[in-house]
């Protein structure tokens, strides 16, 4: 019976997992359609891609969009790698500043009392309620006050304040973090950042590993339109909505270009969750 | 350094403090907390809280960007609730959509992260991937417009031609019969987003020997468990996915634009979210966009409580 425990919870029963199985794979199967229709797509040749009506899968597979797509890329004025570069710069530092700042103040206004942490709570959670689609005139006048136009800054910094990574981690904090071990830190005489560092950013890791994948997904698509004007301060997504928008040839170009837009959050995606779950495995404090 | 007890525990700990102690001499003493608070503070003062005052300020002026704004005092509220018969159709329509995708798709998120996580872990690992997969794609209205093509080789339409449930194709995205019923659809189909992630990672975090306990303490099926031990110990994740439901079912603009164009039907699918960027984005009205995302935010801070008093009793 021990035994039994310890493979399974004692309160599922086959019938209902069978039932549970279906219901997923059918839902699964619905929603990776754009993900699918994303990759059959690349892969047509042009008069595929034209065909009307248009057809979902393809016929006769190619490779000629992604050979146009490195050609176009080799012609490029500012070399493509430039660009790779620039929207790395952006998502690295911005993710980084990102977690850092939030979990940094999630720690505290989840673990620490002090005068007017309920006040700063109460302001982050009506923060998220305010639409930013007002705010962004003020703050290009302040990011072009700073002078950080035309600099990487005025993408990375403003991420850094993105009030949805703080109160992510702070709810984390709150449910997965006890008191009773930070207290047994301090009395050991661990120091605050000590315990940040050490024991809270590691119970959190599953926190921090979706933040992760949040913060890329918005900065890996950021064309930095509104601050960068320089041609070799632009981003990636920049550089291939160019290359794409050149005219009705480029249509399998493009549909390269959607695929491998898509690629790369899909892997980071991949390797986040599956830490996750190690994390999970190893500590013991999983389900399974 | 092993002398009596440490400085820090008098800062940060849960220990009663004395009541006549001044606020100056509480800040002091923690400085440590708004040391980590700082970072983060200071920017989020900057590029969110002064902007958001300045643009509360703005919807009492007239302000179009070149010059300087004009005091309206309340007009610009006045005339969104007495003058804009537009805005009122898009607040019917805003509530409309919130009222129904902001509840189902919390669940939905709910519901699927609970039944992933019951699953090995390559598997669920890869579910997850899949059911994510919308709001990593994107392009993910293609298949949509596919899918309600309103021509007779829209898929929807060839397959009701060819059964004869319909005599000639249906115009989905442009018949306001369809045309909510339909953008509703696609926000739910897409609304696995943020939500759904902290779920998968909220409920991996829930210790194996809390269900242990629980079936020794007699739990005896997976409603039970869900209820009793589940539930509860998803308590902070499930504010977290309620306010997320909230700004994005009222907030919603980008899909539905998508969907039925910048200027839908008889205004059938016209938001208040996209109203506001009508005025702020073509029109340059700072002044009466901002008044509307005033009232956006008002809206959204009333359910919020109300969900917030909600939750206070589920699992209890």
């Amino acid at each position: 019976m021990a035994f039994r425990i310890r493979k399974k919870r004692l309160s599922r029963s086959t019938g209902g997992d069978i039932v549970i199985f279906f219901f997923l794979a059918l839902g699964a199967a619905f929603m990776a359609l754009p993900m699918v229709y994303t990759i059959s797509q690349a892969f047509k040749p042009l008069n595929e891609l034209w065909l009307f009506p248009p057809q979902f899968w393809v016929r006769n597979p190619t490779l000629a969009n992604f050979n146009d797509l490195f050609v176009l890329m080799g012609k490029s004025w500012v070399p493509i790698t430039r660009y790779l570069f620039n929207s790395l710069f952006i998502v690295i530092f911005g993710m980084l500043g990102n977690v850092i700042t939030g979990s940094l103040a999630a720690y505290a206004l989840s673990k620490h009392k002090f005068p007017g942490r309920d006040i700063i709570n109460e302001i982050i959670v009506l923060s998220l309620m305010f639409t930013p689609a007002v705010t962004s005139i003020p703050n290009y006048l302040t990011i072009s006050w700073l002078g950080w136009v035309n600099t990487y800054w005025a993408v990375v910094i403003p991420q850094w304040q993105w009030t949805l990574g703080l109160y992510l981690m702070r709810n984390f904090i709150t449910a997965m973090v006890h008191d009773s071990l930070l207290e047994a830190a301090r009395i050991d005489g661990a120091s605050e950042l000590r315990i940040y560092a050490q024991i809270v950013m590691p119970m959190v890791k599953p926190a921090w590993l979706t933040l992760i994948i949040l913060v890329f997904q918005n900065l890996w698509r950021e064309t930095g339109s509104m601050f960068i004007y320089a041609e070799q301060l632009k981003t990636l997504p920049y550089a291939l909505s160019q290359i794409a928008s050149g005219g009705i040839a480029r249509a399998g170009v493009s549909a390269a270009i959607t695929l491998i837009m898509m690629m790369v959050p899909i892997i980071v995606f991949v390797f986040n969750q599956s830490k996750i779950v190690e994390t999970m495995g190893t500590s013991g404090m999983g389900g399974e | 350094m092993s002398s009596v007890v440490s400085p820090r525990r008098q800062m940060v700990g849960p220990m009663p403090q004395v009541k006549k102690e001044s606020l100056w001499t509480r800040m002091k003493k923690s400085w440590v907390s708004y040391a980590f608070v700082a970072p983060f503070m200071i920017l989020f003062l900057v590029f969110t809280v002064v902007p958001v005052l300045l643009s509360i300020i703005l919807s009492f002026t007239y302000f179009n960007m070149l010059e300087w704004p004009k005091w309206m005092g309340w007009s610009n509220y006045i005339r969104l609730f007495l003058g804009d018969k537009v805005f009122l159709i898009a607040v019917k329509n805003t509530l409309l959509f919130a009222v129904i995708t902001g509840p189902v798709s919390y669940l939905m998120c709910f519901l699927f992260a609970w039944l992933i996580n019951e699953l090995q872990p390559k598997v669920r690992a890869f579910l997850t991937l899949l059911f994510y997969a919308p709001s990593i794609s994107g392009n993910v209205y293609v298949i949509w417009q596919m899918l309600f093509s309103g021509d007779t080789y829209g898929y929807i339409n060839a397959q009701l031609l060819n059964l004869g449930i319909i005599d000639r194709p249906i115009q989905w995205l442009v018949d306001p019969t369809w045309m909510m019923p339909i953008v509703i659809v696609v926000s739910l189909w897409m609304s696995l987003g943020t939500t759904f992630l902290v779920f998968i990672a909220g409920l991996q975090g829930i210790s194996a020997s809390l269900y242990e306990a629980g079936a020794i303490d007699g739990i005896k099926n997976r409603w039970q468990e869900l209820w009793y031990l589940t539930i509860p110990a998803m308590r902070n994740y499930l504010m977290f996915g309620a306010i997320m439901s909230i700004t994005s079912s009222f907030a919603a603009a980008g899909q539905i634009q998508a969907l039925t164009g910048p200027t839908p039907t008889d205004w059938a699918t016209w938001t208040v979210m996209q109203h506001l960027l009508d005025y702020g984005n073509t029109r340059y009205e700072m002044g009466y966009a901002s008044a509307i995302s005033v009232f956006l935010f008002v809206v959204m801070v009333g359910s919020q409580k109300l969900v917030q008093r909600a939750l206070s009793r589920v699992g209890n």
